[in-house]
């Protein structure tokens, strides 16, 4: 731990995650995978949305952003577009990427920015005291889904491959080393990463699910993960209700601000060029 | 500097925001199509990667505002532009630049609704929404321009606001600006004044994000120079870390209206055309001033005493100066095409010194000349 105290404003200390809540070690596995990677304070940018995981930038010692709820990732656009040499990673839940937020979430995979965004996914709203959410699996129970859900949740890995991330990982709080990894990973790949972390939320989510404490919610995690090479070989009966965990996907594919600078010089840009105003304007009414 | 920006030519309004903005130095857009907005955003797609620029056509309004603060915390000054239907979606994030103190400028070409309402028709029904659209109490900069070129020029100076007080600033154009073409002369590049967020102290170890200057405003610190804080739209210390001590919410959100209350001679814009013996005056602003400056000559061609005042700032609300107005004008007549946004406004600070009325319109055309020139017939 004392080795990733640099990454972290200390003073901000303790944290307001519940005892048992997964993501003090999905936080860990970030900064481990920051360290690895030697990624400059002053260069990375970190940006929250609203929620329990997003909370974790105030705790962060890097240029750090907490926006508004679901927006953290049309931020972060933002940022990599102005500035493409710095390093955007968002962190964010399940909930405000993937319900309020699903409509960036899309966009930002087909364009293929090179943002990674590491979403802590507690199949549950959190903050407000667990209302569920669109990762939420079918028949569990939430304050808003007393008899339990009836809505399919998404499989987010997959949403991300098919919207244009190139780089998709999976990974559980169970096996955090794995996760560290993926998030390696994902912050080297030159394009929209999504790496999903399963993570525990014993207060909103296991206590009404039959899961009374986080290391109960932990051993679930060890009992119904199943890491990709080995889900290869399993048919759909075996994998039903398993976590295939590892590198989901990864693909080589043109990322977004590259593609603008292309055309920024195609466009006839000269570095120190005065401003020409065209002779033609746009015509329409 | 181009000598094509010294000819005269002609002009439409969104092309002068765009112009204009460019001028000022922006050089990111992002934005999301919306009549009667759209050509700003046509014309920054087009110019801005030759400025070396960045232009995004985001996926909806609430991502559009958020690239535009994103970038701008980097120090790249930004812009989007958009109508009333993407307004309201907007305000969500313009509550956050507030909060946030993140300059950047929000163009709003307003068209008649509520709701769709008509794309394509004039209106000017926003007025309260750019006041009051964001939940809590912050306080804004709303501009609105009635020609072309004071199109172009007032884009400069809702950039420069930004920057200077790192607010938001919203320009409120309406349709009949924004698609009307003028001849202009635009000044050259150099003569432009253009104005920087105030920059921190060298010193990276003791910077405090939200400790003001003596303006009441914290020098900024770009993303990416060194300088690590954070950014929240929660109620916030100095240091930008969230707060829950009253004293600490009471003295941030005292001083986000003081930084705009306490420069006021800077902020406010305005016009006045015969005024000093006006004994009725008629305060218009946007398209609605246009209409009624021709009112107000056709009156004084009839000897009758009529003089125009018109707001350019229209948040905050030039009190002072309205209440000069009432000294003189025993009525005060507020053509506006809505059912009297401005006018209520006017009638809270006036009360009982003049008589207010309204010239209304809703129905997606001008308020005429021909229909003030008759209001004041009638109460002189």
């Amino acid at each position: 731990m004392r080795e990733l105290e640099r990454y972290l404003r200390i003073e901000k200390f303790p944290h307001i995650w519940c005892p048992g809540c997964g993501n003090g070690i999905v936080l860990g596995s970030m900064l481990r995978a920051v360290k690895r990677l030697d990624l400059d304070q002053d260069q990375t940018v970190i940006v929250g949305g609203i929620g329990c995981s997003s909370r974790a930038v105030g705790y962060l010692d890097f240029n750090t952003l907490h926006t508004t709820h679901g927006r953290a990732i049309a931020f972060a656009t933002g940022i990599k577009m102005a500035r493409p040499d710095l390093k955007v990673i968002v962190i964010t839940g399940d909930g405000d990427a993937t319900a309020i937020g699903g409509n960036h979430f899309i966009h930002a995979a087909r364009r293929n920015i090179d943002i990674t965004l590491l979403l802590f996914n507690n199949s549950i709203y959190g903050m407000t005291g667990g209302q569920y959410s669109p990762l939420t699996p079918v028949n569990k129970k939430a304050t808003t889904a007393p008899y339990g859900v009836i809505e399919p949740s998404f499989d987010i890995a997959e949403l991300a491959r098919v919207a244009g991330a190139s780089y998709v990982g999976r990974s559980t709080t169970y096996h955090s080393s794995l996760l560290t990894g993926l998030i390696m990973e994902g912050i080297e790949n030159k394009g929209f990463s999504l790496v999903e972390a399963v993570t525990a939320c014993p207060t909103a989510y296991g206590r009404r699910n039959s899961m009374k404490d986080g290391l109960e919610m932990l051993l679930w995690q060890k009992e119904n993960a199943v890491q990709i090479q080995q889900a290869k070989k399993m048919n759909p009966e075996e994998l039903a209700g398993k976590i295939i965990i590892g590198r989901l996907h990864s693909q080589a594919a043109p990322e977004y601000t590259d593609m603008y600078e292309q055309l920024i010089n195609r466009s006839g840009f000269q570095t120190g060029g005065t401003m020409v105003t065209p002779l033609k304007g746009t015509q329409r009414g | 500097m181009s000598r094509i920006f010294e000819m005269a030519r002609l002009m439409q309004g969104n092309e002068a925001v765009a112009e204009g903005a460019l001028a000022a130095g922006v050089r990111f857009f992002a934005g999301y199509p919306i009549t009667p907005s759209t050509e700003i955003a046509e014309i920054m797609a087009e110019r801005l990667p030759r400025l070396g620029g960045k232009f995004i056509q985001m996926e909806d309004e609430m991502a559009s505002l958020a690239a535009v603060i994103g970038a701008s915390l980097t120090g790249q000054k930004s812009i989007t532009a958009t109508s009333g239907p993407g307004f309201s979606l907007m305000q969500e994030n313009i509550g956050f630049a507030a909060m946030a103190e993140v300059p950047c400028v929000i163009v709003n070409v307003q068209r008649s609704g509520p709701s769709t309402g008509m794309p394509t028709a004039p209106a000017q029904g926003d007025v309260m929404q750019a006041r009051w659209g964001t939940h809590g109490d912050h306080p804004v900069i709303v501009l609105s321009p009635a020609s072309v070129r004071e199109a172009y020029d007032i884009t400069v100076r809702a950039v420069n606001l930004a920057e200077k007080y790192r607010v938001p600033v919203i320009l409120l154009m309406d349709e009949v600006v924004g698609h009307l073409r003028e001849k202009v002369v635009l000044p050259a590049l150099g003569e432009v004044e253009i104005i920087n967020r105030p920059a921190p102290s060298p010193n990276v170890e003791e910077y405090s994000p939200y400790l003001p200057d003596e303006n009441g405003v914290p020098p900024m610190a770009n993303f990416g120079e060194g300088y690590r804080y954070h950014v929240t739209g929660l109620a916030h210390d100095e240091q930008g870390m969230p707060a829950n001590d009253p004293k600490v919410l009471e003295k941030l959100l005292l001083r986000l209206h003081n930084k705009i209350n306490y420069n006021l001679p800077d902020i406010l814009f305005d016009e006045a055309l015969y005024l000093d013996d006006a004994q009725v005056a008629v305060l218009a602003y946007g398209c609605s001033a246009r209409s009624a400056r021709r009112a107000v000559k056709e009156a004084r061609a009839e000897g009758i005493k009529a003089g125009l005042y018109r707001p350019i700032t229209l948040w905050p609300f030039p009190e002072q100066r309205v209440l000069e107005v009432a000294r003189c004008a025993h009525t005060i007549i507020v053509p506006e095409m809505n059912l009297g946004q401005y006018r209520l406004e006017v009638e809270r600070v006036v009360r009982e010194r003049a008589c207010v009325r309204g010239v209304h319109r809703v129905h997606g055309e001008l308020v005429e000349p021909g229909d003030i020139l008759a209001a004041i017939r009638e109460v002189v």
